[in-house]
């Protein structure tokens, strides 16, 4: 889902990234002004989880491969202009290090696969979860729907970002110049893999982790997160 | 940075540990394909697409690689690694700065 350099126009790459700028200074405030210094640490170890998950490819019957991504369990955690915050760090460092994505379309990349996947998983997992507990089956099917979801509008709005270049950058001689398919078949292809495996492994991963972070943390995932605001030395007290 | 919460590290490093199973999956995702396998995959490299493709020049560990680390499997896999290290700790890097701006 990373996109690389050249897929995207300039004409789509820049004006992606002049609208993270504002969307990531909103998310970089709020994790400032909303988040306790202790949860700071939450924050590094969920999008450090969430680089690394997306190193784990999967293997997609045709020769292709898609990977999780981690944004939702943050979103979960933290709020979703955290895990925003979290996953274009780590979307950033992959581009700027790793060559995972392009520089120009790094705007386009933390859009779709940090800010749409996390605001989408969160309240997916907020609507079904309702009052019940996150560690509920309610709570753990939210949690997996949340993820499923969240990745698939991600993979969806990458989609649409690719297949609009074909239609509206063609050369004089009518070959596309940039991302060379018509929206149907980036559809077809990206949600065909992502509905079909990455959406459920993300799921899993979501779950999966949730359940970790429960089991060892339960702190972290109360409704009404005492610890956050209390002086006592309750959140290390567990290690 | 890593006092608190200390079990969320150890299983942040047992993925590390696995991450080169991630190598396994080798074909390259819908979308990502490189100048190399443009022709093979499309057909042809499309002109704008070429133009930009290598914009960015300084890519030190390029697609989760050491240079010179690529004989085989465990090589491979050792790069992985390192990649991993050297991401998670640039990612736990960046995020420390709001440690200092977010209030007690």
């Amino acid at each position: 889902m990373h996109i690389p350099d050249g897929y995207l126009s300039p004409q789509t790459a820049i004006p992606m990234i002049a609208v993270m700028v504002p969307v990531l200074g909103v998310a970089a405030n709020k994790v400032k002004n909303d988040l306790k210094k202790r949860q700071i640490p939450v924050l590094a170890a969920g999008a450090a989880f969430s680089f690394v998950i997306m190193m784990f490819n999967l293997p997609v019957p045709g020769g292709s491969s898609a990977h999780a991504v981690g944004a939702v369990l943050l979103a979960i955690l933290l709020g979703p202009w955290a895990a925003c915050l979290g996953v274009s760090v780590a979307l950033i460092i992959q581009a700027l290090v790793f060559g995972d994505g392009g520089i120009l379309a790094v705007g386009a990349n933390c859009f779709n696969i940090a800010f749409v996947m996390s605001f989408a998983g969160y309240y997916t997992h907020k609507l079904i979860k309702g009052a019940a507990d996150k560690l509920s089956s309610r709570g753990m099917a939210a949690a997996f729907i949340g993820g499923y979801v969240g990745l698939n509008i991600a993979a969806l709005t990458t989609a649409l970002m690719f297949g609009a270049q074909y239609h509206l950058f063609q050369a004089a001689d009518g070959t596309p110049l940039y991302f060379m398919y018509p929206i149907k078949i980036a559809v077809a292809a990206m949600m065909s893999e992502h509905l079909i495996l990455a959406g459920p492994v993300e799921g899993l991963v979501t779950v999966i982790a949730l359940w970790f972070v429960g089991k060892n943390y339960p702190a972290l995932l109360s409704d009404s997160p005492k610890w956050i605001a209390s002086n006592d030395k309750g959140v290390g007290s567990h290690v | 940075m890593f006092k608190t919460f200390k079990n969320l590290w150890w299983g942040l490093l047992v993925l590390i540990i696995l991450s080169p199973l991630g190598l396994l999956a080798t074909g390259t995702a819908f979308g990502e394909w490189g100048m190399d396998e443009l022709v093979d995959e499309v057909g042809f490299i499309p002109a704008g697409l070429a133009k930009f493709a290598d914009f960015w020049q300084h890519v030190v560990l390029p697609d989760y690689s050491v240079p010179g680390m690529e004989a085989g499997f465990g090589q491979a896999a050792a790069g992985y690694i390192i990649s991993a290290v050297v991401g998670v700790l640039l990612v736990v890097l960046v995020i420390s700065i709001f440690y200092r701006l977010a209030k007690d």
